[in-house]
């Protein structure tokens, strides 16, 4: 550590869907670089501390250091010439850069998607069919007397989630805290976050849905036989338990992780904790929420539904956008073999997709914007080294609840952010179509064929 | 760069500068309305052609955190009306939420180059302001919800008057916005915190802050009085929907004495009845008040059969609505400041609550004895959507038309009325005033609304059409700023439009007490919360009336 | 003892794959933390297994080699294997999404068998 040191106050951590913004930043801008992230926890202090600036080129085309200007021009090649490219990511860059990288697919008439499609993508399809009574997460503080999380572990995945907003913090109507609250935790495994739960129930794998059903019978009144125990493990002493807490509280939440949306069920799971949140509206003020994970996914689903109308796997390959997620979605664009090409944002789809996905990624031309190195980029024609958002860029982010935050830089990157590359591949995509049109046209059905 | 453009040959309806359908000459130099040009870059023949100035929505919802989740939770009525791109423009999805590019061309294909979203939360300001970002074309502005703001009512529970004032100007300041905006006063304490109950009298005391919906109202008006604000507080009315909130409405249009006031879709507050009952027509009783107290303005909220999306921050409203067919509906609560609920929703001919919906806003229109204070609006997408605004046209003038409508509706909803007694019909020149003049001057637009030198050069050339539908739904030329945007019917230009806010001045001795609140009760940092001037791209403040107290 | 089990394997997050894959999805760390299982003393002992051996992950889809960690009864059932996110488990996704968009990650049934020497 320098003696050159400056304080940041309200930063904003991007690590998480919390975007934690009272982090007070100590920067040492000598070694360019954090030292110090105070109000972080265990995952923003690693954020914070390793981002530092690394002695890597800006640019690479196939493997080998080029300048930015020459990766724009290639990658507005591939981009105008595929028939079928993709753009997928977004959820770790700012909603400016989010804003351009729709702006270039609806140019090149390609296929746009976020991570939200293997996250919350199917509590995205739950909320076009049931909607969802949420809030804000200070409400949650202010108001919550019960809190109940199903299907995740915050305090591993979002670590502040409890201390910050929903569980210890004292509020306008909760003057004690913790101490005027009941917590519940529904899981398959007895997780880190268990110590917090007034009520833990263990769940069998797998059983959610009939879990939540079984909740929304008893809420409305109905028998349900006793063999629930043996098909969820959780017995109807303990539902009716829940029932009871759940319509006699004053304002109560439901909090839903990844553990509804990645298992067998899928989007019928967030659907029944949706609806059974909205069924206990009939008897006092009940609220959910999904517990988004990075730290602008919910303003990647915001931008895009608001340029586009759908939040995820759009297709613009008609000239007007379509959604259809199963077809539009990026593991099955790849693993169905449809992209001939792709721009991976802020995103490692080459270590956390199916293999058989990751083994077409390989087989046609990749452009990646990342700030580190990642499986995906390096299987990259094109790799950009972007700087990191909320540490070397401000720009906007979305809290999982849908709250805007302006982020504030901390220090200077030697590298591009993402909003400035894509602007620069937009032009350029656009300086392409244009010389390729013919003389005279104003409709873009005059356009050839991206070919 | 604009162009400098000269139309000549063209019908003009300029009511504010009383020009009612005379021949003239239009001039325009630097995206403004000049006397003369020499030497114009293009003349435009108007010869059979209606000019009138850029239409102004002075009430939609266009942009924001309510319209984006309405937005993502319908891409079934996305799906059947796509919005293509063309080399000039963006693609999107149009349907009665259309996306942001979708919507501002799609004002533009009306003739609207002015629109004003009705309804954002104070939390949710900077992501409106993205989103007016994103609609082209139009220029547009937002009305910022503070009816129901905890800090503010406990302002005003503790009688800090001068406090409240200086808040209430922080506020917007903070948001860009461009005047306040209060719905259902003082009902979402009891929704959020009382197991989903409402507030029903405009003299009804808030179990916890202990203030009346009254109380609450007459110090926004005080505020905005004492301000001298281009536009007065926009008030959605306690009650709405219910039958026999007439008395509501008329208490609080009373409420204002002869201070300014805007009231919002009055006809959703325009029923005699008692609750519980079915609804009757107070729409007499409701724009004889109107008529006689020229301090009111309202927009008409009239409902078009069809779909519609419910999006409002009066939660309970919505929640209401929802138990009719108990489908998808949201309910969004915004810490410390709002409710939210929204619903798709369809108005149909034949159910006797909403014909006579229907026949009410038309009472309204044709009732009115001054046009320039009841203004042309759907609630888009409330009442229905912006683009039924042409049949909307085609029925205030189009008398036979209105008789074949009347024909297919509930008739038992009509009898209830005296629609069908009314004969009126709106000549081009009301029309001009209810969608352009009336709107500009109730909003306090100096330079939008007319054609007069130094106006701004926002301008739509109608064809000629008996069938007014037809012909309000799509102009042969707009003009915004003084670009040629759609040339010959079709887009031959982008443009991304100003956002139009205000900025009074306040007493810095407010923020220490107002970032006090925001540590114990919010959930971001109060230094984040304020909007900076990077989130306004190309932008314009509207001067108040008076200097600042 | 048995030579080999049915499991039902969940990925999910955990702090440490959130803190190394700061370090650098590259790096020695977030490969260890991401290839690293979690699995009941109970299973543990049934498949003769002791802290830090390597076992072999298996379906349908396809097969890794991770090592294995011990967690209590009470904190993770029998037949549970949890595993952090990563390279490892997506050798194991199906790539069908059903009509979603999401592979499933959460209760795949694997077999699990200890790989010797």
């Amino acid at each position: 550590m320098s003696n050159n040191l400056r304080v940041v106050e309200n930063a904003t951590c991007t690590f998480c869907g919390c975007v934690c913004d009272d982090m007070i930043l100590t920067v040492d801008d000598t070694e360019k670089r954090i030292v110090k992230a105070k109000n972080a926890c265990v995952l923003g202090r690693a954020w914070f501390a390793e981002h530092t600036i690394e002695d890597a080129p800006a640019a690479m085309i196939s493997g080998k250091p080029a300048s930015v200007d020459d990766a724009v021009a290639e990658a507005a090649r591939i981009l105008v010439e595929a028939r079928f490219p993709i753009i997928y990511g977004l959820s770790d860059t700012t909603c400016e850069a989010q804003r351009q990288a729709v702006a270039i697919t609806d140019m090149v008439r390609g296929n746009i998607d976020t991570t939200t499609s293997v996250c919350h993508g199917p509590s995205g399809l739950a909320f076009q069919g049931i909607g969802e009574s949420t809030m804000t997460l200070g409400e949650v503080k202010n108001r919550a007397d019960l809190v109940v999380y199903w299907g995740g572990n915050p305090a591993e995945s979002h670590p502040r989630h409890f201390t910050r907003y929903t569980v210890t913090p004292k509020g306008m109507f909760m003057p004690n805290g913790k101490k005027d609250r009941t917590v519940v935790l529904v899981d398959v495994r007895r997780t880190p976050s268990a110590p917090v739960a007034n009520i833990f129930v263990q769940l069998k794998p797998g059983k959610d849905f009939e879990l939540l059903w079984a909740l929304r019978a008893r809420v409305k009144g109905r028998e349900i036989k006793a063999d629930i125990e043996e098909i969820t493990g959780v017995s109807l002493a303990v539902i009716d338990d829940l029932v009871q807490r759940m319509k006699t509280c004053r304002y109560g939440v439901l909090f839903f992780g990844m553990g509804l949306t990645m298992t067998r069920g899928r989007h019928f799971n967030s659907g029944a904790l949706l609806a059974l949140a909205t069924d206990l509206n009939e008897f006092t003020h009940f609220v959910a929420k999904p517990v988004r994970g990075h730290g602008n996914v919910t303003g990647a689903d915001n931008v895009v539904s608001w340029q586009t109308g759908y939040p995820f796997g759009v297709n613009f390959s008609r000239g007007y956008p379509r959604f259809n997620p199963g077809e539009f979605t990026t593991v099955d664009t790849l693993s169905r073999g449809d992209a001939d090409a792709a721009m991976i944002i802020a995103s490692d789809p080459a270590s956390n997709f199916p293999k058989a996905a990751i083994a077409h990624l390989r087989r046609i031309p990749v452009i990646t914007l990342d700030t580190k190195p990642t499986l995906t980029s390096s299987l990259a024609r094109v790799a950009f080294r972007t700087s990191t958002y909320g540490i070397n860029t401000g720009g906007t982010v979305y809290r999982m609840d849908d709250v805007p935050i302006t982020l504030r830089k901390a220090f200077d990157s030697p590298f591009p952010d993402d909003e400035t590359i894509l602007r620069a591949l937009k032009e350029k995509v656009q300086e392409l179509l244009r010389s390729r049109m013919p003389r005279g046209a104003k409709s873009a059905f005059e356009l050839p064929l991206s070919a | 760069m604009s162009d400098t453009i000269c139309i000549i040959n063209g019908s003009v309806y300029d009511p504010a500068n009383n020009i009612a359908g005379e021949i003239r000459t239009l001039y325009v130099r630097d995206g403004r309305m000049v006397d003369a040009v020499s030497e114009p870059a293009r003349t435009l023949d108007a010869q059979g052609m209606v000019i009138m100035p850029g239409g102004v929505d002075i009430h939609c919802h266009i942009a924001g955190p309510k319209v984006n989740l309405a937005r993502k939770l319908q891409p079934e009525d996305h799906r059947r009306d796509p919005h293509p791109g063309t080399i000039f423009t963006r693609s999107g999805s149009g349907g009665v939420v259309p996306s942001t590019f979708a919507t501002g061309y799609r004002y533009a294909t009306l003739g609207y180059t002015t629109a004003m979203e009705a309804a954002v939360t104070p939390i949710g300001a900077r992501h409106t302001l993205e989103e007016l970002h994103d609609t082209p074309i139009i220029d547009k502005g937002f009305y910022i919800l503070l009816g129901n703001n905890i800090y503010l009512q406990q302002l005003l529970k503790e009688g800090r008057k001068e406090e409240f004032h200086h808040a209430v100007g922080w506020w917007i300041n903070s948001t860009k916005s461009f005047t306040t905006k209060l719905v259902n006063p003082g009902g979402d304490e009891p929704w959020k915190g009382r197991r989903n109950s409402n507030v029903s009298d405009l003299d009804e005391k808030n179990e916890v802050f202990g203030i009346t919906p009254r109380e609450i109202i007459s110090a926004f008006i005080d505020v905005a009085d004492a301000y001298g604000f281009p536009h007065p507080p926009h008030v959605h009315c306690n009650n709405l929907g219910h039958s026999g909130n007439v008395r509501t409405t008329l208490e609080t249009m009373k409420t204002a004495g002869d201070r300014r006031l805007h009231l919002a879709h009055i006809q959703f507050h325009s029923y005699s009845g008692e609750p519980g009952q079915n609804p009757g027509s107070a729409a007499r009783d409701i724009i004889d008040y109107v008529n006689a107290h020229p301090n009111i303005t309202c927009d008409v909220g009239q409902v078009m059969f069809g779909k519609s999306t419910i999006m409002t921050a009066d939660a309970p409203l919505a929640y209401m609505l929802r138990g009719i067919k108990k489908a998808k509906w949201i309910n969004a609560d915004t810490e410390c400041e709002s409710g939210c609920g929204i619903l798709p929703f369809s108005y149909q001919e034949k159910i006797y609550v909403h014909a006579l919906q229907w026949a009410i806003g038309l009472e309204l229109f044709l009732m009115s004895q001054d046009p320039w204070r009841v203004i042309l609006s759907t609630d888009h997408p409330n009442g229905g959507s912006f683009q039924s605004y042409p049949k909307l046209i085609r029925l205030l003038m189009d008398r036979e038309f209105r008789r074949q409508e009347i024909a297919k509706v509930n008739k038992r909803a009509i009898g209830k009325t005296v629609l069908p007694d009314l004969d009126r019909e709106y000549n081009l020149n009301e029309i001009a005033i209810i969608t352009r003049a009336g709107p500009a001057r109730a909003l306090g637009l100096t330079n939008k609304g007319h054609l007069g030198a130094g106006a701004d050069a926002d301008i739509t050339v109608y064809d000629e059409n008996p069938d007014r539908e037809l012909m309000f739904s799509a102009p042969r030329y707009v003009i915004k700023s003084g670009n040629l945007i759609i040339d010959n019917h079709e887009f031959c230009a982008d443009f991304s439009g100003r956002t139009l806010h205000i900025a009074p001045a306040y007493d810095e001795s407010i923020v220490p007490s107002v970032r006090t609140f925001f540590e114990s009760y919010y959930s971001i940092e109060f230094d984040n919360y304020a909007v900076d001037d990077s989130y306004l791209h190309e932008h314009e403040v509207i001067p108040l009336s008076r200097a600042a107290t | 003892m048995t030579e080999r089990m049915l499991m039902l394997l969940i990925a999910g997050r955990s702090s440490e794959q959130g803190t190394s894959l700061n370090k650098g999805k590259l790096k020695p760390e977030y490969q260890r933390v991401t290839s690293t299982a979690e699995m009941n003393e109970q299973d543990m002992a049934r498949l003769d297994l002791k802290d830090g051996d390597r076992i072999r992950l298996s379906n349908g889809v396809g097969e890794t080699t991770v090592t294995c960690t011990p967690r209590k009864i009470t904190d993770l059932p029998s037949g549970i294997i949890f595993m952090p996110y990563g390279p490892s488990s997506s050798e194991l996704m199906e790539s069908d999404t059903a009509g979603s968009g999401m592979p499933i990650s959460k209760n795949l049934t694997v077999t699990v068998e200890k790989v010797s020497g």
